[in-house]
């Protein structure tokens, strides 16, 4: 395209079919312990 | 729902509910935001500044992506997370306060110098062990299960976390289990031996250091008034190296007291750290160090510095993470997971150090939110249900956010703290967040065109 450029490949309505194993980690056991940062956790599946 | 904002000089489209990002050209990023509302010979009629051709073909691209499903498309999740909500839980998380007790005295500490409104107390290994038995026996079939020592400080404590950890270790293969181990250090007991050990058994640790000295010693003395930073930096340094400067995080607090937080994460960077979590601070207003409005203008400032310096850096290949602005585009967590909430009260809990259960480590010490203890379990299922109750389809705020597919409708005891409630949104926190996911996907809209630039050159 010449005016848009798209970033992402992928988008969530595919995940809704495979998604929500939970084997992922909870969000505040990364690095956070004062807001919510799920937004930034790895898909088990993608590893 | 549709978001565009510009940032840094670029034009950035994010597709709320297919979680597409775009970045597009001045001309589009206009007729975007007249698409829904305007025809295209409306639209002409409207920009007159640019070319009618050029319009027609813009909005040609707009609509291509709208029909693939990648533009303007509708959230239509809210039936599919509800019923997700009601599955059966299990619990897969635990953060164990091995020690309600600290050798420093941070003045912004919620868990007021280790103690959570209690009395001081360590975490006996029985209770430790107890509490790995309640995991694996409530953890139905998930494999992986983590495990946070945490505090107060947990170093105060470690000979009883090396005998959780090989007790966990024991568990593993005969329940076909996996813990991963995480440490939350302030590094003042932090030796070799500890770091060895750290090494071979935790997945990650958190190493609670705030930036500059200065700003570290205001805010992290001991408790006799000194500051700490001396005393804890080349340990912490030495400690990254050890783990190849990953599965690690540097993570400090920044407050009102040092607004241009930009400088304390640079400063860690230049450390040697590449890992690296700053995060502003959770505290009433009443407190002098506290976030308040007035200061959001400067923070919101102080992100877009960090943003533009983290494109930098990583073009010079001087680049780190920093926690709140990992966004990854390709893959990341499922919608399940990122509309349904952070797991409090339902897939995490906290334990104290004599074994009573809470939905997170911020509710410890309110007594109203003990669920149970490791020896009986939880006996308060209303607690349980009042957390998997909550996502962001229960929160009008949320509804309308565009970044609710990044924070899955925040944190419940920041909610609790500012609202009395676990079902609303922490006003300053969701501002801070918004700003954060603009700025990250800024970022990484600057590194992928870069390398595309690079990559046509090569051709």
């Amino acid at each position: 395209m010449k005016h848009i450029k798209t970033l992402t490949n992928k988008t969530l309505q595919n995940t809704v079919k495979k998604g929500g194993c939970g084997e992922c980690q909870t969000s505040c056991q990364s690095a956070c312990k004062t807001s919510c940062t799920v937004g930034n956790q790895t898909c088990e599946h993608s590893k | 729902m549709v978001h565009q904002y510009k940032n840094n000089g670029y034009n950035m489209v994010l597709d709320v509910a297919s979680g597409s990002v775009h970045v597009v050209d001045d001309l589009s990023y206009d007729v975007i935001g007249l698409y829904e509302s305007h025809s295209i010979e409306e639209i002409k009629q409207e920009l007159t500044a640019y070319d009618k051709t050029d319009i027609e073909e813009a909005y040609k691209e707009v609509t291509e992506l709208k029909d693939a499903g990648v533009l303007f498309t509708e959230d239509c999740y809210e039936k599919y997370i509800c019923e997700f909500k009601e599955r059966p839980t299990v619990v897969k998380a635990l953060c164990l306060h091995i020690a309600h007790d600290c050798n420093l005295a941070c003045k912004y500490c919620f868990a007021e110098e280790g103690e959570y409104k209690g009395r001081r107390a360590l975490m006996s290994a029985e209770v430790g062990k107890k509490a790995l038995d309640f995991l694996v026996k409530s953890s139905g079939n998930r494999r992986n299960l983590e495990v946070d020592f945490f505090g107060g400080e947990p170093l105060m404590n470690f000979d009883v976390v090396k005998e959780i950890v090989t007790y966990g270790r024991s568990l593993e293969e005969e329940n076909h289990k996996k813990f991963r181990f995480t440490l939350t250090t302030n590094g003042v007991l932090l030796n070799d031996d500890i770091m060895e050990f750290a090494n071979r058994e935790m997945d990650n640790v958190v190493l609670s250091v705030d930036g500059r000295k200065e700003v570290h010693d205001y805010m992290r003395p001991f408790r006799n008034g000194k500051g700490s930073y001396d005393f804890i930096i080349d340990k912490f340094k030495k400690f990254a190296d050890s783990r190849n400067q990953q599965k690690y995080y540097v993570r400090g607090t920044f407050t009102h007291h040092n607004l241009d937080f930009s400088k304390d994460v640079f400063h860690l960077a230049d450390e040697g750290f590449e890992q690296i979590s700053v995060e502003p601070v959770v505290a009433p207003e009443t407190e002098d160090y506290a976030i308040t409005e007035e200061d959001l203008p400067k923070i919101m400032e102080e992100y877009d510095i960090l943003a533009k310096e983290m494109v930098k850096r990583e073009k010079n290949g001087e680049g780190f993470t920093f926690f709140h602005f990992m966004i990854d585009l390709t893959g990341g967590p499922c919608v399940a997971k990122r509309l349904s909430g952070c797991g409090s009260g339902t897939e995490y809990l906290a334990v104290t150090p004599w074994g009573d259960l809470y939905p997170c480590h911020q509710f410890v010490g309110q007594e109203e939110f003990c669920m149970g203890n490791v020896f009986e379990g939880i006996v308060r299922e209303d607690i349980v249900k009042d957390f998997k109750a909550t996502c962001v389809y229960t929160k009008d705020e949320c509804r309308k956010c565009f970044a609710r597919f990044y924070c899955s409708g925040g944190c419940s005891a920041n909610s609790y703290n500012f609202n009395g409630t676990i079902d609303g949104t922490y006003e300053i926190g969701c501002q801070l967040e918004r700003k954060r996911v603009e700025c990250a996907l800024m970022v990484k809209a600057a590194l992928a065109l870069e390398k595309e630039t690079e990559n046509e050159e090569a051709e």
